[in-house]
């Protein structure tokens, strides 16, 4: 499974939020609604700070680099898939995009305490497994699975 | 298995009327109000207080004891909080003070600030040692330790388990009296508190089997009767024995600073904490060494069993930390050992926002508590009892209470709404 889909099967519980591009004062609220069902269903604490990190930078990110878009939680009996999808600009370079540090945001956003260059590095880290595709023009998607075995 | 604590908070349902301020600002969602009364949910309640300090018809109390129980002791020594440095006026020398705390009735009186700054040293030699999450999280505030159980357990991993000042104290003045020939039984050692959650930790110590401090009276009782006789009382005994790095621990960043510590930040009220326990929980802290978080405003000079607005408090003890001196080298007479000033239990989760044990029933309940919330109104109100919209939501589906019990539903059915 190396290219972005959305793996319809077997989710119990969808969840879905639509993020806004500059919008910082709600920036982190999904994220964060995320983080609070997620302990409600008593999942593993790790594995909830796990998500609500990787969700969190996602979220960052829409905020910061996207025209807009949303972050969708799965919720499976084995795991928990997040996609993250917008509606460009678009990444030219992925690999160096992955790289720790570079960041290609604004001042307004390096000024608010964004922009350190670790979202994705730190999306992959937190994940078990981790997909990214983008196109220029197009837009982004990110698939990432967290296992609650691995 | 629901483990049911005892608190020290509690209502007097006689000057409760139902209204809704301490709904909205209980930190864990613990408070309904049912049958126009405030009813607090004991497994979700970490005593934090917040509900009897917002309280405008003082419904709220604290489950403390009065100055009689030491006539239940052959031989008692107090223990007053760090706080009571804050809470008189400076004319008035804290060692007198303390002896005024022996005319009371008390055999002896511990200056449970130089516990603390025993305890400063010793956690400032296991720094670097502990094995522990960083930034490390200070233990100091009991509800701090609680909030993180409930709601943060992916942080217990940076808990420092040590002790508190008042306990390092009990245990080495309890061993010492038996040493010295006094019945277990007979000796009542007591806390002079500031808030009600040091009594709950009394009643179920965290970290610890049992707690060796037997009763706890609180700082506003035991403030007016020593008032009273204060302008009579002679210093007789040397019982102010602290230096300021202890003094500072009454107050917020009092404990870091005593420490040296560089890079620490120590937060205080309890919706500042959960903010930056939120950031530190997506790993944004990291760089920071030693975090101490209070839930009262000021930290525990701001204790709702305290009698000085927390300000004035806070000013005092900065003086009186001045005066008593930061360079002064401490008195060593506790051995600086685990078994003096570490808890001897591990920290557990306590999960009890948890839906179901059952993950498949816990996902359906959740599907259904978003459907639900959806339908509701989102305008928090607290009319049918629960804090907000959502917290119904739950109640509803854990069958705690009706959708008709929102009032916009009712309206919606026909029935009469708002009805002045």
């Amino acid at each position: 499974m190396n290219t972005y889909e959305k793996d319809q099967k077997n989710v119990a519980l969808k969840l879905h939020y639509d993020i806004a591009n500059d919008d910082f004062s709600r920036a982190g609220e999904a994220s964060s609604k995320i983080k609070k069902m997620l302990k409600q269903l008593a999942i593993d604490a790790n594995i909830v700070r796990r998500v609500a990190i990787a969700t969190y930078e996602a979220e960052i990110n829409l905020v910061i680099h996207s025209n807009g878009g949303n972050i969708e939680v799965f919720i499976k009996s084995d795991c928990i898939e997040i996609y993250v999808e917008d509606c460009g600009p678009g990444i030219e370079n992925i690999d160096l995009a992955m790289t720790k540090g570079f960041s290609t945001a604004t001042n307004v956003a390096r000024e608010m305490g964004f922009g350190a260059g670790m979202g994705l590095p730190n999306m992959e880290k937190m994940s078990d497994a981790f997909i990214i595709e983008s196109e220029l023009g197009a837009g982004t998607n990110i698939k990432m699975i967290v296992r609650y075995e691995t | 298995m629901e483990k049911t604590y005892w608190h020290s908070v509690v209502l007097e349902k006689d000057y409760c009327n139902g209204c809704t301020h301490c709904l909205d600002r209980c930190p864990t969602q613990a408070i309904r109000i049912v049958d126009h009364k405030a009813k607090i949910i004991e497994s979700r309640c970490i005593d934090c207080g917040e509900c009897l300090k917002v309280c405008p018809y003082h419904a709220k109390g604290a489950l403390v004891s009065n100055l009689d129980i030491i006539k239940k002791f052959k031989y008692t020594v107090a223990l007053p909080a760090i706080s009571f440095y804050g809470q008189f006026p400076i004319e008035y020398e804290m060692n007198t003070i303390y002896n005024a705390l022996l005319e009371l009735g008390f055999d002896e009186v511990y200056d449970l600030a130089h516990a603390a700054e025993l305890l400063s040293v010793y956690e400032n030699s296991i720094l670097d040692k502990a094995n522990l999450s960083k930034p490390m999280i200070s233990t100091y505030c009991p509800v701090i330790t609680r909030l993180i159980q409930i709601r943060f357990p992916a942080l217990i991993d940076h808990i420092i388990k040590l002790e508190a000042p008042m306990e390092i104290a009990a245990r080495a003045i309890k061993k010492r009296l038996i040493s010295e020939g006094h019945e277990s039984d007979d000796i009542g050692i007591i806390y002079i508190t500031p808030c009600p959650a040091k009594v709950t930790s009394i009643k179920n110590p965290i970290g610890l089997s049992k707690s060796f401090i037997d009763e706890a009276i609180s700082t506003e009782e035991i403030y007016y009767k020593v008032m009273k006789i204060i302008d009579k009382v002679e210093a007789k005994k040397r019982l102010q024995i602290s230096t300021g790095k202890g003094i500072g621990w009454g107050r917020v960043g009092g404990q870091s600073y005593a420490m040296e510590i560089e890079d620490y930040i120590a937060v205080d009220g309890i919706e500042e904490v959960i903010k930056v326990l939120e950031s530190m929980e997506l790993g944004k802290l990291e760089s920071l060494n030693f975090f101490e978080g209070y839930a009262c405003v000021n930290g525990c000079v701001g204790g709702p069993l305290n009698v000085e607005n927390t300000f004035i408090g806070k000013n005092r003890i900065r003086k009186l930390t001045n005066f008593y001196g930061m360079n002064e080298p401490i008195n060593i007479d506790i051995e600086l050992i685990p078994e003096n000033m570490e808890w001897d239990l591990p920290i557990k989760p306590m999960p009890i926002f948890k839906l179901d044990k059952d993950f498949k029933k816990a996902l359906e309940k959740m599907s259904q508590i978003e459907e639900l919330t959806q339908k509701l109104p989102g305008v928090n109100c607290g009319a049918c009892g629960a804090p907000t919209c959502r917290v119904l939501a739950e109640d509803i589906v854990n069958g705690f209470a009706k959708f008709e019990d929102c009032i916009f539903m009712k309206k919606d059915k026909g029935g009469q709404g708002y009805v002045g």
